[in-house]
């Protein structure tokens, strides 16, 4: 049976016919092209997939697209402007976090969650704060590093901008 | 992975909701978070025709403190139960096991209810709410019941709630000036199921004696349980060293663990006799603040 939806991703409106058993990672991927979010493992276990739905880092292989009817959602396509990079995308650029980057895209999704909820994370608390993202590369350290980079440069921005 | 093909539905009320089930039926299943239900269907070991999404139900998100009574709504996720202030201050038994369940992206959707509605002795909260003797609230097509939590679980995957039932809230005993609870589970790596976990609730009067005490376990039996006879051994008495130790190996031998790729059942019951020594000493702790 087919559904129609309308949400907004990435600052856009838009509206699809999807079937009940779409998963929302295959509705951005194939239907919307977003090609950013990646599938690691298809089981809820490696986070490669993370998106933002209405502000909270979620598991997208996991989640129907029917069920994002009326969310908000922003891929790793939507976080900075062309030609900008967000805090933690320069973080990650700064400090080698990253090496082959499949799971970038879901790293720094789910850190955006995390540094909304705790500003100014210890490196036990990022590493908690990641722990359902998966990396076979880098060995994590300097992720947490380019996350710590992120806290403080965004923590500037907020002292500047009040 | 894609699930078989069903039908969904969105619920806008409880009554829309249970009128839906009713009509559509056995092969009608509610979803909340879909964090326990979805993966099972991707792997095909669930096949519901028809998904009902209760998620979208105003009302039934909240924690709060009632009367004698802490009240959490079935829709509320683990992430607000992580981040709520009085979670965080009055019953730190619930940021013990949330910390240790899943991930946050995960806890970002999986709610308390379906947590303990999926009747997996996997899951964490059947332990918490055994422990401190929870009682559950359902609507179904004949309106309000409660359960005792110890009526609920009634095998692997089965619970007291009929196909129509639906869970709304949690309903525990406030703690009270002398109460503490805690919770561990070992898991192999972070994010996994218990290989096993143990929940202690305790209560002390003003002298010190243990006027309740709950202790439970997480994935060392089909059913969630309860180790009555520790309890019975430390209810009414000062709780002393020999006594913690006597509870430990209580639970150790009454626990009802398989080997399994977490463990053999030696180690299972190894672990449990260590954790409930480990949990009883911190709720106490915890209880005489
Ligand atoms: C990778 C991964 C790791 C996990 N690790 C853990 C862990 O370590 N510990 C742990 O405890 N959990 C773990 N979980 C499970 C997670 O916490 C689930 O989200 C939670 O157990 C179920 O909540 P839900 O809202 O997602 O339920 P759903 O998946 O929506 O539902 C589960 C079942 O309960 C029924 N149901 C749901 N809500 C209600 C209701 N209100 N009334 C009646 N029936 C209802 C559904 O019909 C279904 O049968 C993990 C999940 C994943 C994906
Ligand atoms: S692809 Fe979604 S968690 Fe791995
Ligand atoms: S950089 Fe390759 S998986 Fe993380």
């Amino acid at each position: 049976m087919k559904h129609e939806i309308t949400l907004t991703i990435n600052g856009q409106s838009v509206t699809a016919e999807v079937d009940s058993r779409l998963l929302l990672v295959h509705f951005i991927r194939e239907n919307l092209d977003l090609t950013g979010t990646h599938i690691g493992c298809d089981t809820s276990n490696c986070g490669a997939c993370t998106i933002l739905l209405n502000g909270k880092s979620v598991k997208s292989c996991t989640y129907l697209a029917v069920r994002a009817d009326g969310a908000e959602i922003t891929t790793i396509e939507g976080i900075a402007a062309e030609g900008t990079n967000h805090p933690i995308q320069q973080g990650f650029h700064d400090q080698h976090g990253l090496h082959c980057g499949f799971c970038t895209p879901g790293m720094i999704m789910r850190s955006i969650d995390l540094l909304n909820n705790n500003p100014n994370p210890t490196e036990e608390e990022i590493r908690w704060g990641i722990s359902g993202n998966l990396c076979r590369c880098t060995g994590y350290n300097n992720i947490v590093k380019s996350i710590r980079q992120a806290a403080e440069e965004m923590q500037k921005e907020k002292e500047t901008t009040v | 992975m894609i699930p078989a093909n069903f039908t969904y539905h969105k619920a806008s009320s409880l009554k829309d909701a249970i009128a839906l089930a009713e009509s559509l039926g056995e092969e009608a299943k509610y979803m909340s978070g879909g964090h326990s239900l979805l993966p099972m269907m991707k792997l095909r070991f669930a096949t519901p025709e028809h998904i009902i999404d209760i998620s979208k139900i105003q009302g039934l998100s909240f924690i709060k403190e009632e009367g004698d009574l802490l009240k959490i709504g079935a829709m509320t996720t683990q992430t607000e139960m992580e981040y709520s202030d009085l979670l965080r201050s009055k019953y730190p038994i619930f940021g013990d096991a949330i910390k240790l369940t899943a991930d946050p992206s995960v806890r970002n959707v999986g709610t308390l209810g379906g947590n303990i509605a999926h009747g997996d002795a996997a899951n964490d909260q059947p332990a918490l709410m055994l422990a401190m003797r929870a009682t559950v609230i359902a609507e179904g097509v004949d309106g309000q019941k409660s359960i005792p939590i110890d009526e609920f679980f009634h095998g692997f995957y089965m619970t007291a709630l009929e196909p129509t039932d639906i869970l709304v809230e949690i309903h525990i005993p406030k703690a009270s000036k002398h109460s503490g609870g805690a919770y561990h589970k070992v898991e192999r790596k972070v994010g996994d199921y218990a290989t096993a976990g143990v929940a202690v609730y305790v209560e002390l009067d003003d002298d010190g004696v243990c006027r309740e005490i709950g202790i439970a376990l997480t994935n060392v039996s089909a059913v969630p349980m309860r180790v009555d006879r520790a309890e019975e051994l430390l209810r009414g008495k000062k709780i002393t060293d020999d006594l913690i130790g006597q509870a430990g190996v209580f639970a150790s031998e009454d626990c009802e663990p398989t080997s399994d790729l977490r463990g053999s059942e030696a180690y299972k019951r190894s672990l449990v006799d260590t954790i409930t020594k480990r949990m009883l000493n911190k709720a106490l702790e915890r209880a005489r603040q």
